[in-house]
């Protein structure tokens, strides 16, 4: 019976409500715009790590080097485009 | 918007006229294929199709048409600018057709040849019978067909874009660019954007999940290798670009102001965007012709590839710095020095890996025992030129020297001089080297090498005086000129490259008509004593590629397997699983080409109507059961037999 119990999905189910609803107290609760910026960030993160971890199983396949190798690329593309579009459009304009 | 105002682009002469050809040619296939009885054969043969070597094939009959239709922009182009202050096209007539040139050539000519190529080529190449996801593949022709007739509908009803292929904001604007062109850019592009997003997830699970038995990565052919680097730029690419295209068409019609100068709005995001897309998509067309050169070169030098994993590893380099870059593009546009100086490193870097590759194949060449084939031919005239092109690319990256180069024909001179020899030639090359794989009987070499020196020495003729002009401070897009800046001379000369290119390119189509008349049909099925696995199987291919899968030790297994006198195609037959064919993706297409046009024109209701066609598509495809075929041993023998010719 403990094998047919999907401990991974509640564990999964509970981890999203719980980051969501701290993610949600930046809007409810008052606070400085870096610290809801931080809230917002780490939690984002650690909401996508729950998803692919917990519920797409991404370490339990046999092809989990081509997962993980392209997941990297994206984190690179993202933040890449993200802090250069930074850099041109704000941080280094005239 | 009034009746007058969507059909005013056919009160100029010429575009009548081109919209009364269209209607005529348009008559002609219904008729002809009334006449012939040939609507079943086409509806069940071709518009409902799933197998991945016919979607390649129309994807390549759609970009030679699309050469032809860019062709006659440039033609005219190059006529309004032969001499100086020529009256052939007005400001407005020669706006769009600079913008749609640009858009035609990269988004409905390179992309579809070279999507057309993997198509056919990488499940034969990997040994597999079709693509992880075929009705997806004909979903993303049929997305980037409606896309591409959009577009073109744009010249006749409505009118073109005209901002320019980049549209650049405000320019793009409603505010500057009152009419639907701009609509047409946004929707259009979204529909075939869409189209090759698929494509990438489609070709990366594919080469990932379904190649031969044995066949490791490092063992794969390097066209295999080009396009899986190629698919995972389009991948992470593309997304921007729906984005962007979705903002566009928010701002323009929605009153939105995310690219306006106004309201916290900023016009330059769009330039950022759009090159963020933009430089990646460069070498998304690029690439594959990379692969197609390194398979061309080691087949007709009979000589392993030179340097293979230094060619895959400066592919994944160039992959990862062609995120890098995208600032070259607008160096002018007031960033500072240091922004400048980041991106200018960036991009120089990039000539590293590619010279890697340039000495790559040079050095597959030498000691190699040449044959001067036409596919052979491209690939060797490629080097030099391609050359030229990555030398003049070098110096537009030195940001202080790009203020002088910047806009002016030097640019447009260096981007033709990378993208024909590289892209053109390369789908050239690879177009001459598999159509006996596509259709059993080769291309007429005599023809072929006539295309190929006209074009080789056209192209020269056309763009190298385009250098000149630009250091001469001739600024790109003028539609015109006066006599006293002494542009005149080098114009026409361009002008008169343009006639030869065109007459290249006509050879080239006239070689299809010739040789499916007169070449020979008993075809061997490895017809250039080639070395990976699409050569194994018979020419045309049977709708399931391999009777029995190939297994594979090394790289280039045929070929060795071929000295050595194995079959690696022998084996027991067993009954082979296929997708059944659907016309769903055509007529889901058709309402997403709905969609779009209404939208265009901001007939909303019509639109959202036309969307629920869509969805209806998806739901009745959730619901449906289709577990594909299975050919039985029986027809597989027959039809070896028959392919085999039993001689």
């Amino acid at each position: 019976m403990k094998e047919l119990f999907p401990k991974q999905h509640v564990m999964g189910f509970g981890f999203s409500l719980l980051l969501t609803i701290v993610a949600l107290s930046v809007v409810t609760l008052d606070m400085s715009y870096n610290i809801a910026f931080t809230i917002l960030l780490v939690t984002a993160l650690a909401q996508a790590t729950v998803q692919l971890v917990l519920f797409m199983h991404i370490g339990e396949s046999e092809d989990k080097k081509t997962l993980y190798t392209s997941i990297l690329y994206a984190v690179f593309v993202g933040v890449i485009t993200i802090i250069g579009s930074l850099l041109t459009m704000i941080w280094g304009y005239q | 918007m009034s009746m007058e105002e969507i059909f005013h682009p056919m009160q100029e002469p010429m575009i009548l006229m081109a919209a009364i050809s269209i209607v005529v040619g348009a008559i002609v296939v219904v008729a002809g294929l009334t006449y012939f009885k040939k609507w079943g054969y086409f509806y069940k043969n071709w518009l409902s199709t799933v197998d991945h070597k016919k979607i390649g094939i129309m994807y390549i009959a759609v970009a030679l048409l699309m050469l032809f239709r860019g062709g006659v922009d440039a033609l005219l182009m190059r006529a309004q600018t032969a001499v100086p202050n020529n009256g052939l096209l007005d400001a407005q007539h020669y706006n769009e057709i600079f913008t749609t040139h640009g858009l035609v050539m990269i988004l409905f000519m390179a992309m579809p040849f070279v999507i057309g190529l993997m198509n056919i080529v990488i499940p034969l190449q990997i040994g597999a019978r079709d693509v992880a996801f075929p009705r997806l593949n004909a979903i993303s022709f049929w997305l980037f067909a409606a896309g591409c007739g959009l577009l073109n509908l744009s010249f006749i009803v409505g009118g073109s874009p005209d901002a320019g292929w980049t549209a650049y904001f405000p320019l793009a604007s409603t505010e500057f660019s009152p009419t639907v062109g701009n609509n047409y850019y946004s929707l259009a592009l979204q529909l075939s954007g869409l189209g090759t997003l698929m494509t990438g997830v489609n070709f990366i699970t594919t080469i990932i999940k379904m190649r031969a038995p044995g066949m490791k990565l490092m063992k794969m052919p390097m066209f295999t290798w080009s396009i899986l680097i190629t698919n995972v730029i389009i991948v992470f690419a593309f997304p921007v670009l729906t984005v962007a295209l979705a903002l566009m068409m928010l701002d323009r019609q929605f009153g939105t102001q995310f690219f306006t100068m106004a309201n916290g709005g900023m016009d330059m995001l769009w330039a950022n965007l759009f090159w963020v897309w933009g430089h990646p998509e460069v070498y998304i067309v690029i690439l594959p012709a990379f692969g197609i050169f390194s398979e061309i070169i080691a087949t007709f030098a009979r000589k392993n590839l030179y340097g293979y994993k230094s060619m895959v590893m400066s592919m994944v380099v160039i992959s990862l710095l062609s995120f890098l870059v995208w600032a070259h593009h607008f160096y002018t546009m007031g960033h500072g020095v240091m922004v400048n100086g980041v991106f200018s490193i960036t991009t120089m870097a990039i000539a590293v890996p590619t010279g890697v590759k340039m000495f790559n194949w040079l050095l597959t060449m030498r000691h190699g025992k040449i044959s001067f084939t036409t596919p052979m031919l491209y690939a060797l005239g490629f080097i030099p030129i391609f050359t030229i092109g990555g030398v003049t690319g070098v110096m537009l990256a030195m940001a202080s020297a790009d203020y002088q180069y910047h806009n002016t024909m030097f640019l447009v001179a260096h981007f033709h001089y990378v993208l024909i020899p590289g892209t053109v030639f390369g789908v050239l090359a690879g177009y001459h080297f598999w159509w006996p794989k596509m259709f059993g009987f080769r291309l007429n070499e005599k023809l072929g090498k006539l295309g190929f020196w006209l074009i080789a020495i056209s192209f020269n003729v056309t763009f190298f005086p385009l250098f000149i002009l630009g250091l001469d401070g001739y600024a790109r897009r003028m539609y015109t000129y006066s006599e006293s800046t002494g542009y005149g001379p080098l114009n026409m000369l361009s002008f008169i490259g343009a006639l030869g290119l065109a007459a290249g390119f006509l050879v080239i189509v006239y070689n299809i008509f010739y040789s499916w008349k007169n070449m020979p049909r008993n075809e061997k099925a490895d017809v250039w004593d080639g070395r990976s696995l699409e050569w194994a199987t018979h020419s045309p291919v049977p709708e399931y590629n391999f009777a029995v899968v190939p297994t594979v030790t090394q790289l280039d297994e045929f070929w060795f397997a071929k000295k050595e006198g194995r079959d690696i195609t022998a084996g027991k037959f067993e009954k082979i699983h296929m997708p059944n064919n659907s016309a769903a993706p055509f007529w889901m297409s058709g309402f997403f080409f709905l969609a779009a046009f209404f939208a265009v024109f901001s007939a909303w209701i019509p639109a959202i109507i036309s969307l629920l066609g869509v969805f209806g598509f998806m739901i009745a495809r959730s619901f449906e059961k289709d577990h594909g075929r299975y050919i039985s041993v029986e027809e597989i023998m027959e039809t070896e037999k028959r392919l085999r010719g039993d001689k």
